[in-house]
Protein backbone atom coordinates (compact mmCIF):
# COMPACT_ATOMS: atom_id res chain seq x y z
CA UNK A 1 0.00 0.00 0.00
CA UNK A 2 1.11 3.72 -0.63
CA UNK A 3 1.97 5.40 2.22
CA UNK A 4 0.76 8.88 3.01
CA UNK A 5 3.41 11.63 3.34
CA UNK A 6 5.28 8.47 5.02
CA UNK A 7 2.59 7.26 7.01
CA UNK A 8 1.70 4.02 6.51
CA UNK A 9 -2.28 3.37 7.57
CA UNK A 10 -3.70 0.08 8.34
CA UNK A 11 -6.29 0.04 6.16
CA UNK A 12 -7.86 2.22 3.27
CA UNK A 13 -10.93 3.30 5.17
CA UNK A 14 -11.09 7.16 6.12
CA UNK A 15 -14.33 7.76 8.02
CA UNK A 16 -16.10 11.51 9.03
CA UNK A 17 -17.09 12.63 11.98
CA UNK A 18 -19.98 14.43 11.25
CA UNK A 19 -23.77 13.53 11.28
CA UNK A 20 -24.10 10.42 13.67
CA UNK A 21 -27.29 10.52 16.02
CA UNK A 22 -25.44 10.97 18.73
CA UNK A 23 -21.64 11.10 20.02
CA UNK A 24 -22.15 7.08 21.80
CA UNK A 25 -23.11 6.30 18.02
CA UNK A 26 -20.18 7.81 16.47
CA UNK A 27 -18.06 6.23 18.64
CA UNK A 28 -19.59 2.79 18.09
CA UNK A 29 -18.95 3.53 14.35
CA UNK A 30 -15.83 3.82 14.48
CA UNK A 31 -14.84 0.97 16.20
CA UNK A 32 -16.85 -0.93 14.34
CA UNK A 33 -15.20 0.60 10.88
CA UNK A 34 -11.44 -0.11 11.84
CA UNK A 35 -10.84 3.08 10.27
CA UNK A 36 -7.31 4.34 10.12
CA UNK A 37 -8.05 8.19 9.86
CA UNK A 38 -10.89 10.38 11.33
CA UNK A 39 -11.90 13.49 9.20
CA UNK A 40 -12.29 16.53 11.86
CA UNK A 41 -13.53 19.98 11.53
CA UNK A 42 -13.36 23.32 13.13
CA UNK A 43 -16.53 25.54 14.02
CA UNK A 44 -17.13 28.35 16.50
CA UNK A 45 -16.97 27.44 20.42
CA UNK A 46 -20.23 28.69 21.70
CA UNK A 47 -19.95 30.61 25.17
CA UNK A 48 -21.41 27.98 27.27
CA UNK A 49 -21.73 23.98 26.01
CA UNK A 50 -18.26 23.78 24.94
CA UNK A 51 -19.32 21.01 22.45
CA UNK A 52 -15.88 21.46 21.34
CA UNK A 53 -14.08 20.07 23.72
CA UNK A 54 -15.98 16.75 24.68
CA UNK A 55 -15.74 16.19 20.78
CA UNK A 56 -12.08 16.48 21.06
CA UNK A 57 -11.63 13.89 23.96
CA UNK A 58 -13.83 11.58 22.03
CA UNK A 59 -11.93 11.88 18.54
CA UNK A 60 -8.84 11.51 21.06
CA UNK A 61 -9.45 8.78 22.45
CA UNK A 62 -10.51 6.41 19.37
CA UNK A 63 -6.91 6.44 18.20
CA UNK A 64 -7.07 6.97 14.85
CA UNK A 65 -5.03 9.52 12.86
CA UNK A 66 -6.40 12.72 12.80
CA UNK A 67 -7.21 14.69 9.35
CA UNK A 68 -8.80 17.91 9.87
CA UNK A 69 -10.81 19.66 6.90
CA UNK A 70 -11.22 22.87 5.50
CA UNK A 71 -14.44 22.46 4.61
CA UNK A 72 -16.91 25.34 3.86
CA UNK A 73 -13.81 27.62 2.80
CA UNK A 74 -15.02 29.20 -0.44
CA UNK A 75 -11.93 31.36 -0.92
CA UNK A 76 -8.17 30.38 -0.55
CA UNK A 77 -7.87 33.19 1.91
CA UNK A 78 -10.34 31.84 4.01
CA UNK A 79 -8.63 27.89 3.58
CA UNK A 80 -5.41 29.27 4.24
CA UNK A 81 -6.40 30.70 7.14
CA UNK A 82 -8.59 27.63 8.64
CA UNK A 83 -5.35 25.20 7.45
CA UNK A 84 -3.43 27.41 10.03
CA UNK A 85 -6.02 27.02 12.81
CA UNK A 86 -6.34 23.52 12.27
CA UNK A 87 -2.74 22.68 12.54
CA UNK A 88 -2.54 24.44 15.93
CA UNK A 89 -5.79 22.92 17.61
CA UNK A 90 -5.24 19.33 16.15
CA UNK A 91 -1.22 19.03 16.22
CA UNK A 92 -0.58 17.74 12.99
CA UNK A 93 0.55 18.91 9.12
CA UNK A 94 -2.09 17.16 7.37
CA UNK A 95 -5.23 19.13 6.49
CA UNK A 96 -7.89 18.15 3.82
CA UNK A 97 -8.04 20.84 1.78
CA UNK A 98 -11.41 21.58 0.49
CA UNK A 99 -12.37 25.31 -1.40
CA UNK A 100 -15.75 25.15 -3.04
CA UNK A 101 -16.38 26.36 -6.13
CA UNK A 102 -19.89 25.70 -6.34
CA UNK A 103 -22.76 25.38 -4.57
CA UNK A 104 -25.19 23.02 -5.91
CA UNK A 105 -22.48 19.88 -6.80
CA UNK A 106 -19.80 21.34 -3.49
CA UNK A 107 -17.12 20.73 -6.43
CA UNK A 108 -14.08 22.26 -6.03
CA UNK A 109 -12.89 25.45 -7.29
CA UNK A 110 -9.74 23.48 -8.96
CA UNK A 111 -8.16 27.05 -9.49
CA UNK A 112 -8.45 28.53 -5.96
CA UNK A 113 -7.35 24.70 -4.56
CA UNK A 114 -3.93 24.36 -6.65
CA UNK A 115 -2.97 27.92 -5.38
CA UNK A 116 -4.42 27.02 -1.76
CA UNK A 117 -2.34 23.56 -2.17
CA UNK A 118 0.94 25.84 -3.01
CA UNK A 119 1.08 28.12 -0.45
CA UNK A 120 0.23 25.11 2.25
CA UNK A 121 2.89 23.19 1.13
CA UNK A 122 5.50 25.46 0.83
CA UNK A 123 4.57 26.47 4.55
CA UNK A 124 4.96 22.95 5.50
CA UNK A 125 1.63 21.38 5.16
CA UNK A 126 0.86 17.54 4.34
CA UNK A 127 -1.50 18.84 1.87
CA UNK A 128 -4.60 16.23 0.68
CA UNK A 129 -6.73 17.96 -1.78
CA UNK A 130 -10.77 16.96 -2.33
CA UNK A 131 -10.19 17.32 -6.30
CA UNK A 132 -11.92 16.30 -9.33
CA UNK A 133 -10.84 13.44 -11.71
CA UNK A 134 -9.16 15.82 -14.10
CA UNK A 135 -5.38 15.07 -14.92
CA UNK A 136 -4.21 18.43 -15.88
CA UNK A 137 -5.75 19.77 -12.55
CA UNK A 138 -3.65 16.96 -11.15
CA UNK A 139 -0.30 17.21 -12.20
CA UNK A 140 -0.69 20.97 -11.26
CA UNK A 141 -1.47 19.54 -7.68
CA UNK A 142 1.51 17.46 -7.32
CA UNK A 143 3.59 20.67 -8.96
CA UNK A 144 2.31 22.39 -6.24
CA UNK A 145 3.82 20.07 -3.37
CA UNK A 146 1.12 17.47 -3.33
CA UNK A 147 1.96 13.99 -2.44
CA UNK A 148 -1.46 12.94 -2.11
CA UNK A 149 -4.72 13.12 -4.65
CA UNK A 150 -8.44 13.02 -3.37
CA UNK A 151 -10.68 12.93 -6.40
CA UNK A 152 -14.74 12.88 -5.53
CA UNK A 153 -16.45 9.95 -6.90
CA UNK A 154 -19.41 12.15 -7.09
CA UNK A 155 -21.01 14.70 -5.17
CA UNK A 156 -20.42 15.40 -1.77
CA UNK A 157 -23.33 13.42 -0.08
CA UNK A 158 -25.00 12.25 -2.86
CA UNK A 159 -24.34 8.80 -2.64
CA UNK A 160 -24.07 8.03 -6.36
CA UNK A 161 -21.15 6.06 -6.01
CA UNK A 162 -17.95 6.27 -8.82
CA UNK A 163 -20.02 8.59 -11.46
CA UNK A 164 -16.70 8.48 -13.90
CA UNK A 165 -15.12 5.10 -13.71
CA UNK A 166 -13.28 6.33 -17.16
CA UNK A 167 -11.81 9.22 -15.65
CA UNK A 168 -10.42 7.94 -12.31
CA UNK A 169 -9.21 4.51 -14.22
CA UNK A 170 -7.30 6.84 -16.28
CA UNK A 171 -5.86 8.60 -13.44
CA UNK A 172 -4.59 5.82 -11.80
CA UNK A 173 -3.11 4.93 -14.43
CA UNK A 174 -1.30 8.38 -14.78
CA UNK A 175 -0.42 8.80 -11.27
CA UNK A 176 0.93 4.54 -10.72
CA UNK A 177 2.69 6.06 -7.67
CA UNK A 178 0.83 8.27 -6.22
CA UNK A 179 -1.26 7.71 -3.23
CA UNK A 180 -5.04 8.44 -4.44
CA UNK A 181 -7.83 8.52 -2.32
CA UNK A 182 -11.57 8.59 -3.43
CA UNK A 183 -13.14 10.87 -1.46
CA UNK A 184 -16.94 11.96 -1.56
CA UNK A 185 -19.91 10.62 -3.43
CA UNK A 186 -19.89 6.91 -1.91
CA UNK A 187 -23.54 5.73 -1.07
CA UNK A 188 -22.73 1.77 -0.80
CA UNK A 189 -20.50 -0.58 0.42
CA UNK A 190 -20.45 -2.12 -2.92
CA UNK A 191 -19.27 1.15 -4.74
CA UNK A 192 -16.53 1.21 -2.17
CA UNK A 193 -15.15 -1.95 -3.08
CA UNK A 194 -15.49 -1.10 -6.86
CA UNK A 195 -13.23 2.36 -5.64
CA UNK A 196 -10.50 -0.13 -4.44
CA UNK A 197 -10.84 -2.75 -7.25
CA UNK A 198 -9.94 0.14 -9.64
CA UNK A 199 -6.15 0.17 -7.13
CA UNK A 200 -7.50 3.36 -5.26
CA UNK A 201 -5.11 3.29 -1.78
CA UNK A 202 -8.40 4.66 0.45
CA UNK A 203 -11.95 6.05 0.39
CA UNK A 204 -13.11 8.75 2.29
CA UNK A 205 -16.47 8.66 3.59
CA UNK A 206 -18.98 9.94 5.59
CA UNK A 207 -22.66 10.21 5.14
CA UNK A 208 -23.09 7.15 4.26
CA UNK A 209 -22.49 5.85 7.60
CA UNK A 210 -23.70 8.77 9.56
CA UNK A 211 -27.22 8.48 7.77
CA UNK A 212 -27.26 4.94 7.28
CA UNK A 213 -30.60 3.11 10.37
CA UNK A 214 -27.65 1.41 12.00
CA UNK A 215 -24.24 3.63 11.42
CA UNK A 216 -22.61 1.14 12.98
CA UNK A 217 -23.56 -2.21 11.07
CA UNK A 218 -22.97 0.21 8.04
CA UNK A 219 -19.34 1.10 8.78
CA UNK A 220 -18.83 -2.63 9.46
CA UNK A 221 -20.17 -3.51 6.11
CA UNK A 222 -17.96 -0.91 4.33
CA UNK A 223 -14.90 -2.39 6.27
CA UNK A 224 -15.45 -4.99 4.78
CA UNK A 225 -16.03 -4.07 1.26
CA UNK A 226 -12.91 -2.04 1.25
CA UNK A 227 -10.60 -5.07 2.36
CA UNK A 228 -12.23 -7.38 0.12
CA UNK A 229 -11.83 -4.71 -3.11
CA UNK A 230 -8.37 -4.14 -1.79
CA UNK A 231 -7.54 -7.72 -2.15
CA UNK A 232 -9.11 -8.16 -5.28
CA UNK A 233 -6.64 -5.00 -6.56
CA UNK A 234 -3.41 -6.77 -5.05
CA UNK A 235 -4.95 -10.33 -6.66
CA UNK A 236 -5.25 -8.85 -10.03
CA UNK A 237 -8.01 -9.30 -11.02
CA UNK A 238 -8.69 -11.04 -14.66
CA UNK A 239 -9.39 -9.13 -17.95
CA UNK A 240 -13.17 -9.03 -18.96
CA UNK A 241 -14.07 -10.05 -22.73
CA UNK A 242 -16.93 -10.15 -25.03
CA UNK A 243 -17.43 -13.35 -25.46
CA UNK A 244 -18.07 -16.56 -23.42
CA UNK A 245 -15.09 -18.83 -22.38
CA UNK A 246 -15.81 -22.46 -20.92
CA UNK A 247 -14.00 -22.46 -17.65
CA UNK A 248 -14.56 -26.40 -17.42
CA UNK A 249 -12.19 -28.38 -19.64
CA UNK A 250 -13.56 -29.62 -22.85
CA UNK A 251 -10.97 -31.87 -23.69
CA UNK A 252 -12.10 -35.63 -22.62
CA UNK A 253 -15.75 -34.40 -22.59
CA UNK A 254 -17.91 -37.72 -23.20
CA UNK A 255 -19.77 -37.97 -26.45
CA UNK A 256 -23.43 -39.00 -25.73
CA UNK A 257 -25.26 -38.12 -28.51
CA UNK B 1 -14.50 48.92 23.74
CA UNK B 2 -16.87 46.83 20.97
CA UNK B 3 -15.51 43.28 19.96
CA UNK B 4 -17.50 41.00 17.65
CA UNK B 5 -16.58 37.63 19.15
CA UNK B 6 -17.96 34.67 17.30
CA UNK B 7 -20.10 36.80 15.50
CA UNK B 8 -21.99 38.57 18.71
CA UNK B 9 -21.04 42.03 19.86
CA UNK B 10 -19.52 42.16 23.41
CA UNK B 11 -18.29 45.01 25.36
CA UNK B 12 -15.33 44.64 27.31
CA UNK B 13 -12.58 46.34 28.80
CA UNK B 14 -9.99 43.89 28.08
CA UNK B 15 -6.90 44.78 25.88
CA UNK B 16 -5.21 41.67 25.28
CA UNK B 17 -6.44 38.73 23.02
CA UNK B 18 -5.36 36.10 26.08
CA UNK B 19 -6.67 38.08 28.85
CA UNK B 20 -10.34 38.07 26.45
CA UNK B 21 -9.84 33.88 25.93
CA UNK B 22 -9.40 33.66 30.02
CA UNK B 23 -12.17 36.32 30.79
CA UNK B 24 -14.31 34.71 28.38
CA UNK B 25 -13.76 30.72 29.59
CA UNK B 26 -11.36 29.85 27.19
CA UNK B 27 -7.85 29.48 28.87
CA UNK B 28 -7.68 25.85 29.16
CA UNK B 29 -10.29 25.27 26.26
CA UNK B 30 -8.28 23.84 23.13
CA UNK B 31 -9.03 26.30 20.55
CA UNK B 32 -8.04 28.44 18.12
CA UNK B 33 -8.20 32.25 17.54
CA UNK B 34 -8.53 34.83 14.13
CA UNK B 35 -8.61 38.31 14.36
CA UNK B 36 -10.26 40.42 11.52
CA UNK B 37 -9.09 37.16 9.23
CA UNK B 38 -5.48 37.11 10.35
CA UNK B 39 -4.53 33.79 12.08
CA UNK B 40 -3.31 34.54 15.87
CA UNK B 41 -1.29 31.57 16.91
CA UNK B 42 -1.52 30.17 20.63
CA UNK B 43 2.05 32.46 21.35
CA UNK B 44 1.12 35.16 19.97
CA UNK B 45 -1.95 35.71 22.20
CA UNK B 46 -0.47 37.42 25.16
CA UNK B 47 0.86 40.69 22.74
CA UNK B 48 -1.92 40.62 20.63
CA UNK B 49 -3.67 44.25 21.75
CA UNK B 50 -6.88 44.41 20.47
CA UNK B 51 -8.98 47.40 19.13
CA UNK B 52 -12.69 48.71 18.95
CA UNK B 53 -14.36 47.11 16.68
CA UNK B 54 -12.19 43.52 15.95
CA UNK B 55 -13.85 40.81 14.96
CA UNK B 56 -12.76 37.81 17.47
CA UNK B 57 -12.99 33.94 16.14
CA UNK B 58 -12.44 30.97 18.25
CA UNK B 59 -13.00 28.11 17.54
CA UNK B 60 -12.53 24.46 18.74
CA UNK B 61 -12.78 21.04 16.97
CA UNK B 62 -15.95 20.39 15.38
CA UNK B 63 -17.43 17.25 13.64
CA UNK B 64 -16.45 16.85 9.84
CA UNK B 65 -16.10 14.88 6.10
Amino acid sequence: MRDFYGTTLANGFMLGSAQYPSPAILADAFKRSGASVATVSLRRESGQDRAGQDFWHLIRDLGVHILPNTAGCHSVKEAVTTAHMAREVFDTKWIKLEVIGEEDTLQPDVFGLVEAARILSEDGFQVFPYTTEDLVVADRLLHAGCEVLMPWGAPIGSGLGLNNIFGLRAMRAHFPDVPLVIDAGLGLPSQAARAMELGFDAVLLNTAVAKAGDPAAMAEAFATAIRAGQLAAIADPMEPRDMAAPSTPVIGKAFLE
Amino acid sequence: MILQINGEPVDVQIDTLADLLVARGFGEAKVATAVNGQFVPATARADFVMSDGDRIEVLAPMQGG
